[in-house]
């Protein structure tokens, strides 16, 4: 999975979790939070969706790093590299 | 033989829309079912039964306003009771002596929304696309939606609709009105106080930091269980913050069910509450928590849900003001605000260190409680946040 395929994931889980969003406009540095209107269980939704459709273990000291589309694809590509 | 009514869904709430019938004629509804979707200002709500029995008849078709307290649905125990649907009424004035057809695939849909996945049989769009559809007078039935499960999203109506993209917001006129009601009715009748409290929460944040760091993603906790938790808690000690006050004046509740204030998307908001809150586990009130919040967030949420709330919790702290300094929400007669948390300097012993602290708030009914016991209330929300592990 390249960054670009991981990216539409994110924008995928974070319309799911946020049906009136468009996080497709949004630049990759960004603060979800911010720019989308996001809150703490949006937050906690997409990172449980992660762990899920990529099946990694996404430690809670890192859950700051998902709160930007580029932070999130960043620590996936660290970590799903195969 | 009962009559389901329409129920009122809030103080200033006139009629409300039938959106659909999630049951049809011969089923058989137990109480807490959920027969039908209503729209209101506050958008979907799933409407629940609180009489069993099978449905003998419907009285009303989907899209009619109807005003509370009229008669929806007849249910009975079906003994001589004629339960095939005749000739659907088009008069809303004959609909209360005629029966009404069933909706189209009854069967299959009801089948669908029981054991597979609920929210994808029935025609589904958000509450702000719904109410952009009745504005504009289009069809939602012929519309194909873009969002999760082909949901009919508010693009998608304002595309149907040729309206420009400057324009894409809900009209908050209804909410807008409901919530001006209700609050003005509140700051008009009850004799609000209010008290703040600033403190150290760095005991419950260190808590949850060990609790979440040795489980997945999907079994951590947020805070705002915790704070949920030790509000419920709090009330078994404070009976006369806990409870609604009517026309026969205040009524303590036995049981705690915890309401809180969402924001819905597309506007306004709705404080639906969770039962029993200080009964349950944490883990079981965060599972809990997601599911409200998620259904609240799309304006899909039971008319129980908004009535059973004996205190309501305010968390605008989210959004990152330091507090909130909230009204109350009739018939109850207190509120609870959480401000952000957020690192300040902080005496510790004789020094000065650098605390997580947030500020908690309350409004009281000063008809029905006082701010002596008040100010004892927040410190002892604050002694229960201290000992986490207790919660």
């Amino acid at each position: 999975m390249n960054a670009q395929q991981i990216r539409d994931a994110l924008i995928e889980e974070v319309e799911t979790i946020a049906p009136d969003v468009a996080p497709v406009a949004i630049g990759d540095d960004e603060d979800m939070r911010d720019a989308l209107d996001l809150d703490s269980m949006d937050i906690f939704n997409l990172i449980a969706a992660i762990h899920q459709r990529f099946g990694v273990e996404i430690p809670d000291a890192d859950a700051h790093r998902f709160v930007t589309l580029g932070g999130a694809i960043g620590w996936i590509v660290e970590h799903t590299k195969a | 033989m009962g009559v389901f009514t329409m129920p009122s869904l809030g103080a200033d709430m006139e009629a409300g829309t039938l959106v659909e019938w999630l049951k049809a004629p011969g089923d058989d509804v137990e109480h807490g079912d959920i027969i039908a979707v209503v729209e209101t200002d506050k958008g979907a709500i799933e409407v629940e039964v609180f009489e069993g029995g099978p449905i003998t008849e419907l009285l009303v078709e989907p899209g009619s306003k109807v005003p509370v307290g009229s008669a929806m649905a007849r249910i009975g125990d079906g003994e001589g009771e004629d339960t095939s649907p005749a000739e659907p009424s088009t008069s809303p004035g004959e609909a209360r002596h005629a029966h009404v057809a069933p909706a189209p695939a009854p069967a299959a849909q009801i089948v669908a929304r029981e054991t597979v996945e609920p929210r994808t049989a029935g025609l589904r769009a958000s509450p702000a696309a719904r109410k952009r559809a009745e504005d504009l007078t289009i069809d939602l039935s012929g519309l194909v939606g873009s969002g999760p499960s082909g949901a009919i999203l508010l693009e998608d109506v304002e595309a149907a609709g040729s309206v420009p993209a400057e324009t894409r917001t809900p009209d908050p006129e209804p909410m807008r009105r409901a919530i001006a009601a209700a609050m003005t009715r509140s700051k008009r009748d009850i004799p609000h106080y209010y008290l703040s409290h600033r403190f150290d929460i760095s005991a419950g944040i260190d808590w949850i930091d060990d609790y979440n760091a040795v489980r997945s993603a999907p079994d951590r906790l947020l805070l705002g269980v915790l704070l949920t938790k030790a509000v419920a808690l709090a009330m078994r000690e404070f009976p006369e913050f806990n409870g609604h006050n009517d026309a026969t004046g205040f009524s303590s509740s036995a049981d705690v069910h915890v309401g809180n204030a969402i924001a819905i998307r597309g506007g306004g908001l709705a404080a639906p509450a969770i039962r029993n809150t200080d009964r349950l586990t944490l883990p079981d009130l965060m599972i809990r928590f997601r599911d409200l919040i998620a259904r609240t967030k799309g304006g899909q949420f039971r008319s129980s849900e908004i009535s059973d709330a004996t205190i309501t919790i305010s968390s605008l702290g989210e959004r990152g003001v330091e507090s909130v300094l909230p009204i109350i929400y009739p018939p109850q007669v207190a509120i609870i605000g959480f401000g952000s948390v957020a690192n300040a300097p902080w005496p510790v012993g004789d020094a000065l260190a650098v605390r997580p602290v947030i500020t908690a708030t309350l409004a009281g009914d000063h008809r029905v409680n006082d701010g002596h016991r008040g100010a004892l209330l927040l410190r002892r929300i604050e002694d229960l946040l201290v000992i986490p592990e207790n919660l």
